[in-house]
């Protein structure tokens, strides 16, 4: 089998293909044997759900260049969305109507938010969506049907390591196609250059109002996730905070790099895990670690370059090169 | 190569039929020869609500010593195993997973609010762990849709129960017949104890005249207070946080409004008296877990102990903590065999335990009886205490 011009073994989505599987089938066997118990699967969830987050985040503030910090919202709508369907409808229909509700909810406020604040720049548009993910977390707060500030308890969990695999994947797959298109080339030329790329005809607004609604729509779904795996969800949860995090992870694995929003958030989660036992002193770890990495990595760990086998073996060879050197200067 | 990812296919999908055959938990237990009972702690060290959970860690840590001193349990001392939830309740989820999947304790104490609290249970439940808070009052902690939470106990009332004392105390003993609810509409707390005192006045045969509320972010009430002025209620709940309470009462009084003002624990800080000053604090009442005003000696001891350990005076958090660690060291003693599940029988018969916050039992619901009090304030000073119901 061919696939233009090169076998199917030597094509890159063949090798992503059996990457992602051999990654799926080493958790799924440790989670089977019992050799991951359910702590470690609460904190793979959770850098999960992360990772959906902080990729979709990434389309919109590393890839199109607008500079967003109302992800938690929603995060938030696909949360309380799923969360009604599973309260109502049992078992992995409502589950799967759940996400998709969820997702679909979120994209609709995307547009709605989208539309007209999308004409803004830079700390505009950043004050304009903190103020949307205020609102949507007020309105939470004060409708009955939320259970006001209390939240919303024993919300029935169906999410496990195969269906959390199947969203994070769906989700990467969706980006990344997403961004080799023609609409996300037009986005990383707004990027680049949002006067340069209007000039060229392209339609700004449009094209920020679809990363928008892509990257809305993936932040519904992650807070289904979360809605479908923990038990309880509060307008609290999905606060100020909660946004800045994933922010955060985003700059630290590298704005416009996909695989660096993927690793920063493998990364953050599992030094925040090994700094559970610290109670007190973790936070302040934790930040200074951040503070520390940023330094010496001001471009974020990808900077806007992706993690590749072919970047590996060069990231390999110049290490060799190195310790060849290191060698050839010790026999002198 | 066609072959190769067939084969992964094949595999990836025979691993996730087998995923489905999980194992029924039979609970955790103290292995044979070990010298310690492991004990989970988890609370909000950091974080918005970290008053709350350090308030209560001192508490547990205090009891736990003593107990310790005095030879621990069948001559097995208690470690605690201690994580930090950062307020945050999917945190909270994890770290109970932790504690009863990796670190095998016998029992979790905390968290300290009722939403934390909460994302810990359908845990317990699962892995037969009982899990005990001191501080999370709100109704639907331990029983839900109808079900008691099998393995969550608690050791404090409800916000309803409550409003409900209060209620009683005004028109039993203040001989009120009209009152006027002013609340907290952003807590749900608040909310809880509104409920259980509206409720609960109606069946004394009183009635409310208005029910006002307010946001935890406000800081003038002056309009809202003129016209429950107008309404002559004989007395004002005030259902909320010392925040606004201290100001509410201030500005009350500042308006000439005497009447009796009832609050909840909600009101137990010592910034309350800076807030509403001291000249204000006249005439007001609050429920509340304990008052140091008790002359019972397990009261003053546990006082005594705790001002010569940490040298202040105790609050309601540090009593709360203090007496869930001896409710379940208690329990731990009576115990047929030192595993989770005899553990959580043992907990299901506690009756009448002389705790510092009231002698309790612990009925079928998982909930505490016990008494609760009513401190009178005088010039911003307590002035009497009165357990009731």
């Amino acid at each position: 089998m061919k696939i233009s011009g090169k076998t199917l073994g030597q094509s890159a989505a063949f090798r992503k293909l059996v990457g992602a599987l051999v990654i799926y089938a080493v958790i799924q066997i440790l989670l089977a044997t019992g050799l991951l118990s359910d702590y470690y699967f609460a904190t793979i969830v959770t850098i999960g759900i992360n990772v959906i987050l902080a990729v979709s985040l990434n389309l919109i503030t590393g890839f199109t260049g607008q500079f967003s910090l109302g992800h938690a919202g929603f995060m938030s709508i696909g949360a309380y969305f799923c969360a009604f369907i599973t309260l109502r409808v049992e078992g992995i229909p409502g589950f799967l109507l759940g996400i998709l509700v969820g997702g679909c909810a979120a994209a609709l406020v995307g547009v709605l938010v989208g539309l007209p604040t999308l004409r803004l720049r830079g700390d505009y548009l950043a004050i304009a969506t903190l103020g949307m993910a205020e609102i949507i977390r007020i309105i939470f707060q004060n409708i009955k049907i939320t259970n006001g500030a209390a939240g919303l308890s024993n919300l029935p969990q169906y999410v496990n390591w195969p269906w959390l695999f199947l969203f994070i994947a769906a989700v990467v797959a969706l980006t990344v196609n997403f961004l080799h298109s023609s609409p996300g080339r037009a986005c990383i030329a707004i990027r680049e250059d949002e006067i340069a790329a209007e000039a060229m005809g392209i339609n700004t607004t449009r094209y920020k109002v679809t990363a928008f609604i892509i990257g809305a729509f993936c932040a519904g779904v992650a807070g289904a996730l979360y809605a479908t795996y923990f038990p309880r969800i509060k307008p609290d949860t999905f606060g100020f905070m909660k946004s800045v995090d994933i922010l955060v992870i985003v700059v630290f694995g590298g704005l416009g790099s996909i695989t660096g929003s993927i690793l920063g958030a493998i990364v953050l989660g599992l030094i925040s895990m090994f700094l559970s036992s610290y109670t007190e002193l973790r936070m302040v770890l934790y930040a200074l670690l951040l503070v520390i990495i940023m330094i010496f990595r001001p471009q974020g760990l990808m900077g806007s370059r992706e993690l590749s086998l072919a970047l590996m073996k060069r990231a390999g060879d110049h290490l060799m090169g190195l310790f060849r050197k290191k060698e050839k200067e010790g026999r002198v | 190569m066609k072959k190769l990812l067939s084969v992964f296919c094949a595999a990836a999908l025979a691993i996730t039929a087998l995923a489905g055959c999980g194992s029924e938990k039979t609970g955790n237990k103290v292995e044979d020869g070990a010298t310690t009972i492991k004990i989970g702690l988890s609370y909000e060290l950091t974080g918005s609500v970290a008053t709350y959970g350090q308030s209560s860690v001192d508490g547990v840590k205090m009891a736990i010593d003593e107990v310790n001193a005095a030879g621990g349990i069948n001559g097995k001392t208690i470690e605690l195993v201690e994580y930090d939830t950062k307020s945050d309740e999917a945190e909270a989820t994890t770290l109970g997973k932790r504690l009863m999947g990796e670190d095998k304790v016998l029992a979790i104490l905390g968290p300290a609010t009722s939403g934390a609290f909460k994302a810990e249970i359908p845990d317990a439940n699962s892995y037969k762990v009982p899990v005990i808070s001191g501080s999370a009052t709100s109704n639907d902690v331990t029983v839900v849709n109808g079900k008691v939470q099998e393995y969550a106990f608690r050791i404090c009332f409800s916000d309803s129960f409550q409003g409900e004392a209060m209620a009683k105390y005004a028109a039993q003993t203040l001989g009120a017949k009209t009152a006027v609810i002013y609340k907290d509409s952003s807590s749900d707390y608040a909310l809880g104890l509104a409920e259980g005192f509206a409720a609960a006045f109606a069946d004394e045969g009183g009635s409310i005249l208005k029910e006002e509320s307010y946001t935890s972010n406000d800081k003038d009430f002056n309009a809202v207070l003129t016209s429950i002025k107008d309404l002559n209620a004989d007395v004002i709940y005030v259902p909320g946080y010392y925040q606004q309470a201290g100001l509410i009462i201030k500005q009350a009084r500042e308006q000439g409004i005497d009447v009796p003002i009832l609050g909840a624990d909600g009101f137990d800080s010592p910034d309350l008296l800076g807030l509403a000053g001291a000249e204000n604090l006249n005439n007001v009442f609050f429920t509340n877990h304990y008052s140091s005003l008790d002359q019972d000696p397990v009261v003053q001891d546990f006082i005594a102990a705790f001002e010569e350990r940490y040298g202040r005076e105790p609050d309601a958090f540090n009593a709360l903590g203090y007496d869930e660690a001896k409710f379940l060291c208690d329990a731990l003693s009576r115990c047929e065999s030192l595993d989770s599940v005899s553990l959580q029988k043992a907990l299901c018969e506690t009756k009448d335990f002389p705790a510092v916050t009231g002698t309790l039992s612990v009925d079928e619901n998982h909930d505490a009886v016990k008494s609760i009090v009513v401190i009178e304030l005088k010039d911003g000073e307590q002035y009497k205490s009165e357990k009731v119901g």
